[in-house]
């Protein structure tokens, strides 16, 4: 017999054997309040607050921990499971800094949910909270311990998906802590601001930095033209922030929403992403042509940056010295655009919308300036600020008309879109350079090995007798695979995909909260459905990239490519004594 | 030994963590291992140095700050509490004219709280190195301190 049969709340359930009881009761429409739980981590049990009453039980054991038996005759709502989760959730509420009416997560908190679920009015338990310091040394992430449940969700993406582990629970039982490495501040540890954390966190214990005071600000200054650029993985996530379907394709309301809230252009990092395909795929060439260093790996993604450069600085020389889409646009925004548009570099505010946290950071580089004096990107935002910014103002995202993005930067391709999905510059750089090394043109522009959530995917392209070996990594745990393959020597690629977070930027550290992989593989199908929506699918086909390098870059790889769209790296490992 | 000497000597396997912390302490002054020896334990581990530090974190065994060649751990769970190890905190505190958590001067004690010895059958009870002291009174307090301070003298003798 592989199925178990039970009665929940009376009702008959015949449910695979091993299944837990909060999925058995899910599975019979029945909702237990779960906090510590997430369905694509391991079960925690710590937060207790999904007890049920067993029948011939004594104790109420967690329903996310404990597996369902035959014959099991199971409460979730008795009288005495609510007053008893009323009791535990009073007991969290006692050392938690309950203002929630001013908190990043208010109306949006895992926490606050269940509180009112269960009908708690007041404590009946003293708080003994201990107010510390909130954490704001990072560019990307806020840290504040007077909120943290300790459920362990940051703790586990922390170490077991990205493989850092800067996060972890410190001391026992109820002096437990979640801390950065030696409770240091999270700029002093080699943290690299991809945000997962943030995005598993079920409180405000863990956030982005908000800057959206700082946009706000910009685009009411009338001195100011203040342009935005969205990059590819925000048309398919932000609609989440308004109710709307995961997997929702928004682009047309997205640009409409920008324009409402005030900014002068709306402009796509499609277009940029598009241009890095034409330098990263030149170079690559370049590479393979000249013998340079191979793998060469992208460098879209600025958590990865980040990764290499804190942990193996030595494989830095295999970093594509390409710009992310967000800094090539920024480097465009801020010189071409500017002489375009004839304005001076202080009245140009630019202002970009992603799924990351770290591009925080990355905007914040030293050397992401053209002039040396003004920063390139001037205020990131993340899918899930933008989110809040529109509900300040107001605008109803759902009931929004289509609109078009401005040109020059608003005419894209499919290839630009893709970039999203983990696989996807790798797809793009390979319909590029097959057709500008074969001069044939290439037919099925889908490469489906390298889509989807596996964790590390190949693919092999003849061109023209070579054969070039690709590889595509998600999540750190991945890279660091990777990582460890190109310093053994093993790994035979030319070219190699690395994005941060799973399923790439649509499961990226500033996406919408309560992610899943559910939501990821909604979010990947719906990027790929748009690439297929438009009419151009080739970065070098591009109009507008076509268009840029004739009235002004001249040629990918030239002078002012080299100065506007590349860059370099340095070693920030945190040295420690031997 | 040397710390490299210590995990030689068990292997570099993260499953050797504890037991190499536990040799190479014990042979400490100040009976710790501080920020760069978990660097070094995590490196040659293959584990990170937050993992090390949670282990040591979790563990009442262990400390990151120096302690005195003594720990006495006393107790903390419900049976030890209900028979009045609240009082055998306060005569050690008198004693050793130290607070809790606190090491003495002379470097010789630390006063530390602990989760359940599992010896309730003999509470109050108390931990020293690796001896237990039950159904303590505040009256035994002296001369277990007493104890301990001639077998430190006499180690140094």
């Amino acid at each position: 017999m592989n199925r178990v049969n039970l009665t929940i709340n009376g009702k008959q359930v015949s449910v695979l054997k091993g299944t837990s009881i909060l999925n058995a009761a899910r599975e019979a429409g029945i909702e237990i309040p779960t906090l510590c739980y997430h369905p694509d981590q391991f079960v925690k049990a710590n937060c207790r607050v999904c007890i049920v009453e067993v029948e011939g039980r004594k104790e109420l054991p967690s329903s996310c921990s404990t597996e369902v038996e035959e014959g099991m005759a199971l409460w979730t709502n008795s009288r005495r499971v609510l007053e008893a989760r009323k009791v535990i959730i009073e007991l969290l509420l006692a050392n938690h800094d309950a203002d929630c009416l001013m908190c990043h997560r208010n109306l949006n908190c895992e926490l606050q949910k269940i509180a009112n679920q269960a009908g708690v009015r007041i404590n009946r338990f003293e708080n003994v909270l201990e107010m510390q310091e909130v954490d704001i040394s990072s560019p990307s992430i806020v840290r504040n311990p007077n909120k943290c449940v300790k459920c362990g969700r940051c703790v586990e993406i922390c170490n077991e998906i990205q493989g850092v582990n800067i996060i972890e629970k410190i001391g026992r039982s109820g002096e437990i802590e979640v801390l950065p490495t030696f409770g240091r501040y999270l700029s002093d540890v080699a943290c690299t601001c991809c945000g997962q954390c943030s995005t598993v966190c079920p409180v405000a214990a863990i956030y982005e930095k908000e800057e959206i005071e700082k946009v706000w600000e910009a685009v009411n200054d009338p001195g100011k033209h203040v342009i935005v650029q969205t990059a590819p993985a925000v048309r398919v996530s932000i609609g989440e922030e308004f109710g709307m379907e995961p997997g929702s394709i928004v682009t047309g309301k997205l640009v409409c929403a920008l324009r409402r809230l005030g900014f002068d252009k709306v402009f796509d990092t499609d277009f940029t992403a598009d241009l890095t395909i034409v330098e990263e795929g030149n170079e690559l060439l370049s590479r393979i042509k000249n013998g340079g260093v191979l793998p060469m790996i992208t460098s879209c993604s600025p958590g990865w940056v980040n990764f290499i450069e804190q942990y193996y600085p030595e494989l830095l020389d295999h970093v594509s010295t390409c710009k992310s889409p967000q800094q090539m646009f920024g480097a465009l925004a801020k010189s071409y655009y500017l002489d375009k548009m004839n304005l001076k570099p202080e009245d140009l505010f630019v202002v970009s919308i992603m799924p990351c946290t770290a591009k925080k950071y990355e905007a914040l580089r030293e050397e992401m300036s053209v002039d040396g004096v003004h920063r390139d990107v001037d205020a990131v935002l993340t899918t899930r600020e933008l989110g809040r910014m529109l509900k300040q103002a107001g605008i109803d995202f759902d009931k929004l008309p289509e609109e078009k993005y401005d040109d020059p930067f608003g005419i894209t391709t499919g290839a630009g879109v893709i970039f999203g999905a983990s696989g996807g510059v790798m797809e793009a750089a390979l319909r590029t350079v097959y057709e500008v090394v074969t001069g044939k043109n290439l037919k099925r522009m889908e490469f489906h090995t390298i889509r989807g959530l596996e964790g590390i995917k190949e693919a092999e392209v003849d061109l023209k007798g070579l054969t070039v070996k690709v590889a595509v990594a998600h999540s750190l745990s991945n890279a660091r695979r990777i990582m460890e393959l190109i310093r053994s020597g093993k790994a035979d690629y030319h070219f190699i995909e690395v994005m941060c977070c799973p399923g790439g930027c649509i499961g990226g550290g500033g996406q919408p909260y309560e992610t899943t992989n559910e939501l990821r593989m909604k979010r990947i199908q719906a990027t790929y459905q748009a690439d297929t929506d438009l009419p151009i699918r080739k970065s070098h086909e591009s109009p507008a990239v076509k268009a840029l390098y004739e009235e002004y870059l001249i040629e990918p790889l030239g002078e002012k490519s080299h100065k506007l769209l590349h860059t370099h790296y340095r070693d920030r490992s945190i040295k420690r004594a031997q | 030994m040397k710390l490299q000497n210590v995990i030689e000597k068990h292997g570099r396997l993260p499953e050797n963590l504890i037991h190499i912390l536990l040799e190479y302490q014990a042979q400490k002054d100040n009976n710790s291992i501080n920020e760069d020896e978990i660097s070094h334990v995590a490196r040659e581990l293959g584990l990170s140095e937050n993992r090390v530090y949670s282990v040591i974190t979790f563990y009442s065994l262990f400390s990151k700050e120096p302690r005195g060649k003594y720990v006495i751990q006393v107790c903390n769970d419900v049976p030890c509490h209900v028979n009045g190890s609240f009082s055998i905190i306060e005569e050690l505190e008198d004693v050793l004219k130290i607070k809790m958590g606190d090491t003495t001067r002379d470097g010789i004690f630390t006063l530390e709280k602990t989760s359940c010895l599992g010896c309730c059958d003999k509470s109050p009870a108390i931990r020293v190195g690796e001896s237990i002291h039950g159904d303590l009174t505040p009256e035994k307090i002296s001369e277990i301190i007493s104890f301990y301070r001639r077998e430190y003298d006499e180690c140094r003798e």
